[in-house]
C-alpha cells in the first residue's frame, strides 16, 4: 500500500504490527489505547490471526510470555496502569531472554490517575518497573507515521536481541490522526532454535525459564545478558537533531512534546534566539552521545516533558552536568502550549535556569 | 439545502461525523433558527464537539455534552438533558453519534421519538482513506453493524473522504467513483460531498461540495 490512509495512532500501531507478521494479541481494553485492540479484534479473524481479551492484564502479559516461547510474533497493549500490572510478566519474560513487543499509550498518574495523556512512566520504561537486573528498548514515536514504523522496528529489534521493546507513546499520539503510509515496509524474520515448538522426537526438548537453582549460573546468565545490552547501546541509539548546527541553547523533548517544542524552536528561532532540538527516538538505549556532543557546544538545555521531570535526569546524567539543564513541563494530563516552551526558552537565553 | 429537524451523524470512527456535525450546526445557526448540537459520543475520549465550545456558543447554537466529556474521567454517560433534542420540536437538533456499531448503540434510547415524529436525516459519514473502510463493501459492512446497533436506518450519505491537512482537491475528486459505489450498494443518495475550506474552494467543477472549517489544532508542523 504505497498510497496514504488516513489513521488513528493506535491503528497505524495495529496494522504495523500485522505487516510485521504479529499474529498474536493479547490484552485488555484501556482507555486511552483500546483502538489498537478493536483494530485487532476485527482483522485477526479475517487472517487467520487470535485476538484474545484476557481476564485481566496480568493474564494477558503471560499469554504474551507463552506465545514468546513459542516463538511467533506477539503482542500486547495497554495503558499507564495495565502496564504497572504488566510488570511481573516483564521481568519474567525478560529473564527468560523471549522476544516480544508491549505497547504503553501513556496517562496521567499515579495510580488511576487519568485518562488525559501523559509521559511520566519513562522511569518505569527505561529503568525498569519489574524486578531485577533487566532492560527492554524502548521506542519513542512523535507521529501517526512512527507508530507505525517504530512498531515494526521493535519486533525486528526484540527479535535481533532477544528482548521486549516497548513502544512508550501517550494519549494525543494514540488518538490523534494523520495521514500515514507503509511503503517502506520491511519485515526480517529470524531463526528461532530455543523456541518451544515441539521435539518431534528428532532434538533434545527446549526449555524457556527464568528460575535457576544456583546463584553463580544466575549471575553468569546476568552478565551475559549485560554483555547483549551493551552491543544495544552501542548500535542502537537513534535520535533526530533539528536546528542543531549553530545552535547555542538545545531543547531535549520526545514524543508528543518534541511535536509541541519544535513549534516552539520554530518560534525562537523567529525572534533570534539560536535554539535547536533533540529528540530522542529510543529512551533505552538512550542517545547518550548526541547530548554529550551537543553539551560541548550548547550553553544550556532545557528539558520538556509531560511529567514532573523524568528524563531530565538522563538529560543530566549524560550531558555530565557540564551545562544547566532547566525544566518546562505539565504533567496529569496537561499538555505544554508552544508559548509556554517559548518563554522556557527565552529564560534559558536570559541565564534564569 | 433542505433541513430537517433533526440530524444524525453516525459512521466509522475517525470518519469525520463531529467536524461536519459542528459545521453543520454553525451552517444552520446562520437561518436564525434556534439549533441545539448533542454530543452523543461514548467511545472517543478525546477531539470531541465540546472542542468548539466557543464557536457554537458564540454563534448561539446549544451545546448538549456528557458531563465528563474532555475529562480526567472516563464515565460514558449521557446527560438527560440529550432528550431536549427529541423532545423540543421548536429547535433544529444535531446529534453527533460515537463511531461504529459501538457507539450507534447511544442513538438507540432516542430511536422510538425519533421515528415518531419522522423528521430525521439519518447521515452516514464516509471516508474511504480509513484503513478499515477503503472500499463501498467495507463501509457498507460499518453502516449496517451501526443500523443493528442503534435500529435506525440511514437516509444519506456523506462523503467526507480526506487525508487530513494533507487532503488535495484530487483526493477528493479520486473518492467519488467510491461515493458512488456506495450509493448504489446501499440505495441511498447522496447528500454532499465536504472538504476542508481550502479545498472545496477549488473543487469548483464537483457539484453539491459543503465547505468544512476543522476543528482548531494544538500543534501544526508537520513531523518530516
Amino acid at each position: 500500500m504505497a498510497q496514504k490512509v488516513l489513521m488513528k495512532g493506535n491503528e497505524a500501531i495495529a496494522e504495523a504490527a500485522i505487516r510485521a507478521g504479529c499474529r498474536h494479541y493479547f490484552g485488555y481494553p484501556i482507555t486511552p489505547q483500546t483502538e489498537i485492540a478493536a483494530y485487532m479484534a476485527k482483522k485477526m479473524p479475517k487472517i487467520g490471526g487470535v485476538f484474545l481479551q484476557a481476564e485481566s492484564e496480568i493474564a494477558s502479559i503471560n499469554m504474551v510470555y507463552g506465545a514468546a516461547a513459542a516463538g511467533v510474533r506477539v503482542m500486547t497493549s495497554s495503558s499507564s496502569p495495565g502496564i504497572s500490572l504488566k510488570s511481573e510478566g516483564l521481568s519474567y519474560i525478560a529473564g527468560s531472554d523471549v522476544p516480544a513487543l508491549v505497547v504503553n499509550v501513556q496517562r496521567g498518574g499515579p495510580g488511576l490517575g487519568g485518562i488525559q495523556p501523559s509521559q511520566s512512566d519513562y522511569f518505569q520504561a527505561t529503568k525498569g518497573g519489574g524486578h531485577g537486573d533487566y532492560r527492554m528498548i524502548v521506542l519513542a514515536p512523535a507521529s501517526v507515521q512512527e507508530m507505525a514504523s517504530l512498531t515494526m522496528k521493535g519486533f525486528d529489534l526484540a527479535d535481533k536481541y532477544l528482548m521486549t521493546s516497548m513502544i512508550l507513546a501517550d494519549g494525543t499520539i494514540g488518538q490523534m490522526m494523520e495521514p500515514i503510509s507503509f511503503e517502506d515496509a520491511e519485515v526480517n524474520t529470524y531463526e528461532k532454535p530455543w523456541a518451544l515448538t515441539g521435539t518431534n522426537c528428532q532434538r533434545k526438548h527446549n526449555v524457556v525459564n527464568s528460575l535457576y537453582l544456583k546463584a553463580d549460573e544466575l549471575e553468569a546468565k546476568n552478565i551475559e545478558r549485560y554483555e547483549r545490552y551493551a552491543i544495544v547501546e552501542e548500535n542502537e541509539p537513534m535520535w533526530e537533531e533539528y536546528m542543531m548546527e549553530d545552535a547555542e541553547y538545545c531543547v531535549v523533548a520526545y514524543g508528543i512534546a518534541s511535536r509541541v517544542a519544535k513549534n516552539a524552536v520554530v518560534a525562537a528561532r523567529a525572534e533570534g534566539i539560536k535554539v535547536g532540538l533533540i529528540r530522542p527516538i529510543t529512551l533505552w538505549p538512550f542517545p547518550k552521545k548526541a547530548l554529550l556532543a551537543a553539551a560541548d557546544k550548547v550553553k544550556s538545555f532545557v528539558c520538556v516533558e509531560l511529567s514532573m521531570g523524568q528524563m531530565i535526569e538522563d538529560v543530566r546524567l549524560y550531558t555530565e552536568c557540564k551545562k544547566p539543564v532547566s525544566l518546562c513541563s505539565r504533567c496529569g494530563g496537561m499538555i505544554p502550549s508552544p508559548e509556554e516552551v517559548l518563554e522556557a526558552i527565552r529564560k534559558a537565553q536570559k541565564g534564569e535556569n | 439545502m433542505e433541513h430537517k429537524r433533526l440530524t444524525l451523524f453516525a459512521g466509522h470512527y475517525g470518519s469525520g461525523k463531529t467536524n461536519i456535525a459542528v459545521n453543520y450546526a454553525l451552517h444552520l445557526a446562520k437561518t436564525g433558527k434556534p439549533v441545539c448540537i448533542a454530543d452523543l459520543d461514548i467511545v472517543n475520549p478525546y477531539f470531541r464537539t465540546k472542542d468548539s465550545a466557543k464557536e457554537l456558543e458564540a454563534a448561539g447554537v446549544t451545546l448538549v455534552s456528557p458531563q465528563f466529556a474532555n475529562s480526567n474521567v472516563d464515565l460514558p454517560a449521557l446527560p438527560a438533558e440529550a432528550y431536549r433534542l427529541v423532545q423540543d420540536k421548536s429547535t433544529y437538533g444535531i446529534m453527533d453519534i460515537g463511531g461504529d456499531d459501538r457507539g450507534a448503540y447511544a442513538l438507540g434510547r432516542y430511536v422510538p421519538a425519533i421515528l415518531e415524529e419522522n423528521d430525521y436525516r439519518m447521515v452516514f459519514v464516509a471516508n474511504c482513506f480509513r484503513p478499515l473502510t477503503p472500499t463501498a463493501e467495507d463501509a457498507l459492512e460499518i453502516m449496517r453493524e451501526i443500523e443493528a446497533a442503534c435500529g435506525l436506518k440511514f437516509t444519506h450519505i456523506v462523503n467526507n473522504s480526506n487525508l487530513g491537512t494533507l487532503t488535495t482537491p484530487q483526493d477528493v475528486l479520486d473518492s467519488v467513483k467510491f461515493t458512488e459505489d456506495l450509493c448504489r450498494i446501499s440505495g441511498l443518495p447522496l447528500w454532499m460531498h465536504t472538504a476542508e475550506r481550502s479545498v472545496a474552494a477549488t473543487l469548483t467543477e464537483l457539484p453539491n461540495v459543503f465547505s468544512l472549517q476543522l476543528q482548531e489544532k494544538y500543534f501544526d508542523l508537520p513531523m518530516n
